[in-house]
């Protein structure tokens, strides 16, 4: 189905619990953390991004997306050794355009889904690429083939994970 | 003012939150030099104000300069420049000269450096990561109340894995060797060539600050040199998968780590290393009167049981002599007194003879017995002709000169 573009009033803007609201995110830290050691392959997926941009369309608040987005990144900096704030600063942008494109788009269907998350993993990386060589002065090297593939894998798991989360929303 | 904040309520929102992580940054991030590391936000700061700093006092410098150098005092300056560095190129000259003197010292002090020996380690179970493929981090199950401080070593039974980076009440972070941050004192075992082994972004292992002069091959093992302070020297870090040659003077050395980072599951922590010092060898220090008189012929000993044939010459002597000659051979003692027995060398044995012990056991044997053997002196004349054992006849006429007659 293509995107629909629809007025701000037609688009219905859902609300979570907040046990969903904190046990979704901190699960997805969780299993950020401890799949890689059982699966080396899984640390080329951002769960916590997925959930960022999940919760930022439904939100459809762009400040509410963007301290979803902001708080999530910032844990994640937490359990990894780089400083506080670069997978923050990345996720905030994600957050803040995903909310503003949920306000102006209806993206429920799969293939909205998949386009919107692939469009906006490559933009988070792009974000975290440069926060990290122009702040934190890492040596990181950028190769197009590794994060197209990446956002593909990363928007297939995506569609799957928005379809399971989708249960837990509540129509305001 | 109010409709404009309503109006972008939601950019400057977003631009605070941004900025607040950006300054977090700024505070937390420290850009390291070779003898610092320095707050992010310090060196914007520093960075802001130092070029007009330097563009004053560059002005200042140069008029002064143009001053001193030039107008008032014509080629002065430089001359008593020159006449000081010439002072201190002799002071110089003087101190290496006092330095030559004392150099078989300085060596032995050299011996004592201290080597540090793992006297302590904690087992640990990988609980989990950092979960990003640009920070390579793991998290143990030991914490700062099981006695785990930051900078500690983490090591598996193949290798090294990495140091403590953050210590937490019943958890830690460790940060892997493979991890761009990352840097560890290695040797080459063979070659001995020091280097750092860094991880690059790709999660490989590299060794730098080899030159591209050196050899260095494939299979070759990687060791860690203590330097670090961190691990203990002679820890294996991997081996040398590839060698390429670099775009800068150093060579691309990829290693292949001993320890599977990718499986881990149980690690030692380092707790506790000791530092011992090296054990000197048997003989001590030696001095270099002791190793020339090691050097030099020494008087053979007495017979054990007044025997007619002569004890062979001390071993100390070994070039040149015979083994048939030295039945019962002694080991030199390093301090001990030598005595020397060989007549090119007899002006300052002769003395010795006519006042020693050895000289009164020589007496004794020719006195009361016969001619004893003839006693080849040993030097470094190969070809002398062999002494008969100590139980052959003392009828065989000497073929050469008497042990006490100097020539």
């Amino acid at each position: 189905m293509p995107i629909t573009y629809t007025s701000g009033e037609q688009v219905e803007v859902f609300r979570f619990s907040i046990p969903v609201t904190v046990l979704v995110p901190v699960t997805a830290l969780f299993l950020q953390a401890w799949l890689p050691r059982q699966f080396p392959f899984f640390a080329m997926f951002d769960l916590p991004l997925l959930v960022t941009i999940f919760f930022s369309i439904s939100r459809r608040n762009p400040i509410s997306g963007l301290l979803t987005g902001s708080a999530i990144g910032i844990f994640q900096d937490a359990l990894t050794g780089l400083p506080i704030g670069v997978y923050g600063i990345a996720k905030t942008a994600v957050g803040y355009l995903a909310s503003s494109l949920g306000v102006k788009l209806d993206v429920e269907n799969a293939g909205a889904r998949l386009l919107v998350t692939l469009v906006f993993y490559v933009v988070h990386e792009i974000v975290y690429f440069m926060v990290a060589r122009g702040l934190v002065a890492l040596s990181l090297q950028w190769s197009w083939r590794h994060e197209l593939w990446a956002a593909l894998a990363n928007a297939t798991v995506g569609v799957i994970l928005f379809f399971a989360l989708d249960r837990f929303k509540q129509r305001t | 003012m109010e409709s404009v904040f309503g109006r972008y309520k939601n950019l400057i929102v977003l631009v605070g939150v941004l900025f607040a992580q950006v300054l977090g940054l700024a505070v937390q991030v420290k850009r390291t030099t070779d003898t610092e590391s320095s707050r992010l936000i310090r060196i914007w700061a520093v960075s802001a104000v130092t070029p007009f700093e330097k563009a004053l006092v560059w002005v200042q410098t140069g008029t002064g300069n143009l001053w001193h150098n030039y107008f008032y005092l014509r080629g002065v300056r430089a001359e008593n420049r020159e006449l000081k560095q010439q002072i201190e190129q002799l002071r110089l000259a003087q101190i290496r000269l006092n330095e030559d003197a004392q150099q078989a010292r300085r060596l032995q002090v050299l011996f004592g450096f201290k080597e540090q020996f793992i006297s302590k380690t904690m087992p640990a179970q990988v609980i989990g990561s950092g979960g990003s493929e640009q920070s390579r981090v793991i998290f143990i199950d030991k914490g700062e109340s099981d006695g785990v401080r930051p900078d500690m070593a983490v090591i598996t039974v193949q290798g090294i894995v990495g140091k403590v980076l953050k210590v937490f009440r019943a958890s830690s972070q460790v940060l892997l060797i493979d991890d761009q941050s990352s840097g560890v004192g290695a040797i080459l075992e063979k070659s001995r060539l020091q280097g750092i082994v860094r991880g690059t972004p790709a999660g490989e292992v590299v060794l730098e600050k080899i030159m591209t002069d050196e050899a260095v091959q494939a299979g070759e093992e990687v060791r860690t040199s203590g330097g670090d302070r961190i691990f203990p020297k002679g820890l294996p870090v991997g081996v040398v998968s590839r060698v390429s040659n670099g775009a800068d003077l150093f060579l691309n050395i990829h290693v292949r780590p001993s320890a599977n980072l990718n499986k881990l599951e149980e690690v030692l922590v380092v707790t506790k290393v000791e530092e011992k010092e090296s054990v000197l060898s048997e003989n001590g220090q030696v001095r270099a009167v002791d190793v020339l008189a090691q050097r030099l012929p020494s008087v053979p000993d007495k017979p054990p049981n007044g025997s007619e044939a002569a004890a062979p010459p001390n071993p100390g002597v070994s070039s040149g002599v015979p083994a048939a000659a030295k039945p019962a051979a002694q080991k030199p003692n390093v301090g001990a007194p030598v005595q020397v027995t060989n007549p090119i060398a007899s002006q300052p044995a002769a003395p010795a003879r006519k006042s020693g012990g050895q000289a009164a056991g020589l007496k004794s044997a020719t006195e009361q017995h016969p001619a004893p053997a003839p006693i080849t002196v040993s030097g470094p004349d190969a070809t002398a002709p062999k002494p008969k054992p100590p139980s052959a006849p003392p009828d065989t006429p000497p073929s050469a000169p008497a042990p006490d007659g100097p020539q």
